[in-house]
């Protein structure tokens, strides 16, 4: 750990600082048309944060609306697949509209309202973000337009449809490579234009400040429920806490509350084809520190300073860039961060659809996939809690074909 | 006295504006880029704004965009920007400023960076994504202040930050015209003229306006508000729309011949 790092460890569960900084990491990193938007977004967050009225609503929609809490279940029969620790499932794929993602967009759509804004942008990726965006647009009554990469909305054409009856407009972007990262760039540079009436709705713990804050602080209600969860059903604390990182909000929303705890935690980043191939998504695993979106973090680029393709299975981890507090994770050595490949999460995807009844994202698989491992080099009193942080309906035109083309193969 | 000083001060006593022109470095390759960019400098550009191409151009329209990809596809990197300017140098003493994304130079090393632009013969660097907030990092590690960091101001600026950014500012201000990407059309001329109006209250820099100016109307329009006029898409169309004819390089310095008179003093 680099020793100007040792002492900000202590600071973890404070951090960012006031302008926005996780160590050396995060920051705002944006055109100077948006600075005064990001200034007021930063203003109306600190005073709703500490609002009675504001955190009332709020919890009165993730408990009527969002069905919070969600579960935390016990997998019985992957545990003893695992051989070792028990793996605990926070379902946050029971939450209305299949993810997590649903905490964060309540949370920004009320915040849009209390600002006084009445349309409402967003980027997605696998479409959960703007799925849920699109959804909390409805509720509230505002226009809403959500910026999609083209490859993204062929490989996750049921979260379009949604999107679209739920009367959002579905942006392609087709510039790059035609995913999230794309469909970042392309939602930014339409900011720039409407930022007088339009509020951006960000998914991730990235973008720059307070974003990766904000987020993070909306999605923590998921690890302070584990928290009281796992108490309650085993009557101590887990040994370690999983989670899939793409950019990086699932994980931050169930770390935050155990970032003082002695609790390990283990982020799980897309390996792809394999880190060795070139074609993975793992900027903490593989990529160095740079600025993309708005904020300082790991992203992949090459020498020059040119953001690099990522590759996913699941379109929610294809992303070159992470959440500056994930950065700080790992510089700090707080968080350990590991990956797992395309062929790893698609086996974890097939096993818990087997032997717990549950289709998992491709996102979650990661995690699984990690998970199963872990619990198996684990004594049987270890406890691991691992993020089910959507529902795999969307990936079954991925999925499908991949399983059928193996069945073909085994068969020839 | 910079080249930058130099320049401003020089127009100023022939009660001329400047015609600041942004191109993309590298397109459609470097060869070819310094061919264009010579022939506009010969015809009269006051100021060279030269583009460091970047992977994911977030301010930028699709004109530009496209010029970028094109640079980055032909092996555009900072290096070869700098290698540019060292050329360039040789053959024209205008203004010379690095406009970038921050991560390119981030990724060649800031204290590298200052060295290396400095010694290749640029006056000063624009950076899209690096509001005063963050700039400190970058100008800690510089040892002087030879280089300019030409700050911008947009129609979203209020006043108080106007001077927090003039403050830090060195060379001259760039304001942003209008919201919005480059390249994008419409000009508010009234709120252009108080913006600058009230730049002037805090500053005493040359100001320079750019984003969405293209015809010769527009720029007479705004050179009479202010000190320069920024023109970039409209050069990347031109170039865009004759790549690989000859007579490019001729094309682009008569664009440049026929804007820079909107910069004279209206009475010649």
């Amino acid at each position: 750990m680099h020793p100007s790092h040792a002492s900000l460890k202590e600071a973890h569960g404070r951090l960012p600082d006031a302008a926005g900084h996780f160590g050396p990491f995060g920051g705002r990193y944006i055109a100077e048309t948006l600075m005064p938007a990001i200034l007021e977004l930063e203003e109306a967050y600190r005073r709703i944060a500490s609002d009675p009225a504001f955190q009332q609503e709020l919890a009165r929609l993730l408990r009527d609306y969002a069905g919070r809490p969600t579960p935390l279940f016990l997998a019985e029969r992957l545990t003893a697949q695992a051989g070792g620790a028990a793996i605990y499932l926070k379902r946050e794929d029971l939450a209305h509209t299949g993810a997590h993602k649903i905490n964060n967009t309540v949370g920004q759509t009320l915040l849009a309202r209390w600002m006084g804004k009445r349309k409402l942008i967003a980027e997605t990726g696998a479409g959960q973000h703007g799925v849920a965006t699109a959804t909390t647009a409805a509720l509230f009554g505002m226009e809403c337009r959500i910026f999609m990469g083209v490859e993204d909305i062929r490989r996750q054409a049921p979260n379009v449809q949604r999107m679209r009856l739920l009367g959002a407009e579905v942006v392609p972007v087709s510039s790059g490579t035609g995913t999230l990262k794309d469909a970042m760039n392309e939602a930014m540079r339409y900011w720039v234009e409407a930022v007088s009436d339009t509020f951006y709705v960000i998914g991730s713990v990235a973008g720059p400040h307070p974003y990766p804050m904000m987020v993070r602080d909306f999605q923590q209600v998921i690890g302070m429920e584990v928290k009281q969860q796992i108490q309650a059903a085993a009557g101590r604390p887990p040994a370690a806490l999983i989670a899939c990182v793409g950019g990086g909000s699932n994980a931050m929303g169930l770390f935050h509350p155990f970032l003082e705890d002695a609790i390990e935690l283990i982020g799980v980043e897309a390996a792809g084809k394999g880190i060795g191939s070139g074609k993975h998504a793992a900027a903490l695993g593989a990529g160095s520190v740079g600025v993309l979106h708005g904020s300082k973090s790991y992203v992949l680029q090459d020498a020059d300073g040119q953001i690099r393709e990522a590759h996913s299975i699941s379109a929610g981890l294809d992303y070159p860039g992470v959440g500056p507090e994930h950065a700080f994770l790992k510089e700090t050595a707080r968080a350990r961060y590991v990956s797992v490949t395309d062929e790893e999460a698609l086996h974890a995807f097939q096993t818990l659809c087997r032997l717990e009844g549950i289709i998992p994202a491709l996102e979650s698989s990661h995690a699984l996939a990690w998970a199963i491992k872990e619990a198996g080099r684990r004594p049987r009193q270890d406890l691991l809690v691992v993020n089910l942080s959507g529902r795999g309906d969307k990936d079954l035109g991925i999925v499908a074909p991949l399983l059928r083309n193996r069945k073909e193969e085994q068969a020839s | 006295m910079n080249r930058i000083e130099a320049t401003f001060k020089q127009l100023a006593g022939k009660k001329e504006k400047a015609l600041v022109g942004f191109v993309t470095a590298g397109d459609p390759d470097t060869e070819q880029s310094l061919k264009l960019i010579s022939a506009m400098c010969t015809a009269g550009l006051d100021v060279l704004e030269l583009g460091v191409p970047f992977s994911d151009p977030t301010a930028d329209g699709p004109v530009i965009q496209r010029s970028s990809a094109r640079a980055l596809a032909a092996g555009t990197g900072l290096s070869h920007v700098l290698g540019m300017i060292e050329a360039l140098r040789r053959r024209t003493q205008i203004p010379i400023i690095v406009f970038s994304y921050y991560n390119p130079i981030l990724a060649y090393g800031a204290a590298a960076f200052h060295r290396d632009a400095l010694n290749a013969g640029a006056d000063g660097v624009l950076l899209v994504d690096v509001p005063p907030e963050e700039s400190e990092e970058l100008t800690a590690c510089w040892p002087d202040n030879r280089l300019c960091l030409i700050r911008l101001t947009t129609p979203t600026t209020p006043p108080e930050r106007m001077q927090r950014i003039s403050a830090c500012a060195s060379g001259f201000i760039y304001h942003v015209s209008k919201l919005g990407v480059t390249g994008s059309q419409g000009l508010p001329l009234e709120d252009i003229g108080r913006k600058v109006r009230q730049l002037r209250s805090v500053t005493r820099l040359p100001i320079c306006v750019g984003f969405g100016i293209s015809t010769p109307q527009e720029i007479a329009a705004v050179a009479g508000l202010c000190d320069g006029v920024v023109i970039g898409s409209a050069f990347e169309r031109l170039i865009e729309e004759n790549i690989g004819k000859p007579e490019l390089p001729d094309l682009l310095a008569a664009r440049v011949a026929v804007l820079k008179r909107e910069t004279h003093p209206p009475s010649s």
